[in-house]
């Protein structure tokens, strides 16, 4: 029985491991038992995988015409085949989920980053929180997508003309997207400072006289960092989602850039002749998304005990 | 009450010019010039009258409040004489749409039935599959209906609407052939036949839309259910002898609708929004269309109306769902 507990922490015990790591390991402990999540992490690596090392495998350029193999159907030398000027779908379908997966995680990255910066100085300094919080809910209040359309389709020419068709495209609509899904973020994060800003440790970290930014560094913002952890996740998925709906619009990237959304609105025109090549890219957009918002259930209910299983 | 009514409504008016004023100039700042399409043999000085004739000769504050009053007093006040006959707004201009040189509001008027048809009936729809679904996952939590409603609403969730509709019209439009895959909108129901053509193309639109919200919502009445069963409440409705059905369906149901109803009214404008990509999918001409299509030809009047409707939109259900909020649960104070 002793035998069995040495390696687990007994609960008596007051903190005997640093609380950091012994946060993680309990949260992952209680993350593994969320099948969903569990499945959502092993299709979304496999995903990160197939993207990120499949083209050092598969070898052949995703831009690489050869008219003589148009329209061709499964087979072992192209095994989802060619699309309209001979080009190979897989390849084009990893070299579409590296743009698409990393404009979901670049872009979430800003929001993130934003909307932390921005909840935690509101929550914290009481100076800055209604004049923060106003711009918060006009955020808010702005018509987002078709905001999105207007900034993309205003800026991407002159953007594109100084740093390059892709670079400024990508450049583009992450900040678009990041500029305008902070919000949420900002709101949980505010939320969670001012309940925390009541507790006991707060104030005695403060009578001993820390500075504000070893305040917010050490003590606020590891304490707020599952709430951001949950956000970022669900952050991933709808940048995802946005990026290939701008695409379908025909307003993401230049043609000679694939971008999943793109390949699906480029195969609109074949559907009826090809409808794997609108399916395929589709496919990839769901299966991306489905699994990031599993993991962000996960997640949350591992990190907070009270909502589990909802 | 009243009071905070009036606060709210008094906060949004500025909220609300901030917003026209930050898409105003960044409608400005665009390099897009919306004489592009004229052929470059037309000479400087024509071209020159040309851009004073769409009133894009004066500085851009100027043509900013000459907007906001076209938009706050002279259309409200052409909305009035239509209705009662009078002629107050006789010989003032109205916001014209570079597009089609015709007053904004008339084509968007003109868009916005196909809009509310499709739109409205799919939140209707979405609405009365979500609040079923989430009471019954949620008493019967963990069950396979649960399971099986959790899995489809995560589902319904992430799919993109552009892809959901897309598979649609390849399953249904071209295999089967069951619904016709591109919305005809000059199609008028004048009999039974002509009802039910309007109906099958329908089908697809609002089965893609409904889809949506269904699923969103339906997460949110699971969870409020559940945060209502298992209060203390409801363990006393049971010992007092209510029956099972009294006590989920009045008293939990009750309760757990308070949140969903703000959602709801919440997430109406956003449909707008949403329904964007759906009308091009469809290729229905509602207002998301006519807003792409404004977008590419740089016509600034129309884009700056429709966006500028959009948030209206949003901050009035904002506002909507607050004071629902208040109303439908007494212990929200508002002072």
């Amino acid at each position: 029985m002793t035998e069995l507990n040495a390696n687990t922490p007994l609960p008596l015990v007051p903190e005997p491991l640093p609380p950091s790591r012994g946060q993680l390991r309990e949260i992952w402990r209680q993350f593994r038992t969320h099948r969903g999540a569990m499945v959502g992490l092993v299709v979304f690596v496999l995903i990160l995988l197939l993207v990120g090392i499949g083209p050092l495998i598969w070898r052949i350029d995703p831009t690489y015409v050869d008219f003589r193999a148009r329209n061709l159907g499964f087979s072992a030398a192209h095994p989802l085949g060619t699309d309209q000027l001979g080009r190979d779908t897989l390849a084009r379908m990893m070299a579409g989920g590296r743009i698409s997966l990393s404009v979901g995680l670049v872009a979430m990255a800003i929001a993130l980053t934003l909307g932390s910066l921005i909840g935690l100085l509101s929550g914290y300094f009481r100076r800055l929180d209604a004049p923060l919080m106003r711009v918060t809910e006009l955020f808010l209040a702005l018509p987002l997508l078709p905001l999105l359309l207007l900034m993309v389709t205003l800026f991407r020419e002159p953007l594109g003309k100084s740093l390059g068709p892709a670079g400024g495209t990508f450049l583009l609509i992450v900040i678009a997207i990041g500029a305008t899904s902070w919000m949420q973020t900002a709101r949980i994060v505010r939320g969670d400072v001012l309940g925390l800003k009541q507790r006991e440790f707060i104030t005695a970290a403060q009578s001993i006289g820390t500075s504000e930014l070893r305040m917010l560094t050490r003590h606020v913002l590891p304490n707020v960092i599952s709430p951001i952890m949950v956000a970022a996740t669900l952050g991933i998925a709808t940048a995802i989602i946005t990026e290939s709906a701008l695409s379908f619009l025909g307003l993401g990237f230049p043609p000679d850039f694939p971008t999943w959304g793109r390949l699906l609105f480029d195969a609109i025109d074949q559907m009826q002749m090809y409808p794997w090549r609108v399916i395929l890219p589709g496919m990839f957009i769901s299966l991306a998304v489905l699994s990031v918002n599993y993991i962000g259930d996960g997640l949350r209910d591992a990190m907070d005990p009270r909502i589990r299983g909802r | 009450m009243l009071n905070f009514v009036l606060r709210r409504i008094l906060l949004a008016i500025p909220t609300l010019i901030f917003i026209s004023l930050v898409i105003f100039l960044l409608l400005e700042a665009s390099p897009g010039d919306p004489l592009g399409d004229v052929p470059l043999t037309v000479p400087p000085e024509v071209r020159e009258k040309m851009r004073e004739a769409l009133g894009l000769g004066q500085e851009w504050y100027i043509r900013y409040f000459l907007w906001l009053k076209q938009f706050f007093w002279v259309e409200p006040l052409h909305w009035f004489d239509q209705i009662f006959g009078t002629s107050f707004s006789q010989g003032m201009q109205r916001i014209i749409s570079f597009q089609t040189r015709s007053p904004a509001f008339d084509v968007i008027a003109q868009r916005l039935p196909q809009t509310l048809t499709v739109v409205g009936m799919s939140y209707v729809i979405g609405v009365m599959i979500a609040l079923p679904i989430g009471i019954i996952s949620a008493y019967r939590q963990y069950s396979w209906f649960d399971q099986i409603g959790t899995f489809i609403s995560m589902v319904g969730f992430s799919l993109p609407t552009f892809f959901t509709g897309v598979v649609l019209i390849i399953v249904f439009g071209i295999k089967l052939q069951w619904f016709p895959s591109i919305y005809d909108t000059t199609h008028r129901v004048t009999d039974w036949d002509s009802f039910v053509v309007q109906v099958r193309q329908m089908v697809m639109p609002v089965t893609v839309l409904a889809l949506y919200n269904a699923a969103q919502i339906s997460r949110f009445m699971r969870a409020s259910m559940l945060d209502n069963l298992r209060q203390d409440y409801v363990r006393t409705a049971r010992a007092k002898g209510l029956s099972e059905k009294v006590v989920v369906l009045k008293h939990v149901l009750r309760n757990s609708l308070i949140p969903v109803v703000t959602v709801i009214a919440l997430g109406l404008p956003t449909v707008f929004g949403g329904a964007i990509i759906t009308e091009q999918v469809f290729k229905v001409n509602g207002l998301g269309q006519l807003l792409i299509l404004a977008i590419n030809s740089n016509d600034i009047p129309m884009v700056m109306t429709l966006t500028f409707i959009f948030a209206i939109l949003i901050v009035t259900f904002t506002l909507i769902a607050d004071l629902l909020y208040g109303f439908l649960d007494p212990r929200i104070r508002y002072d």
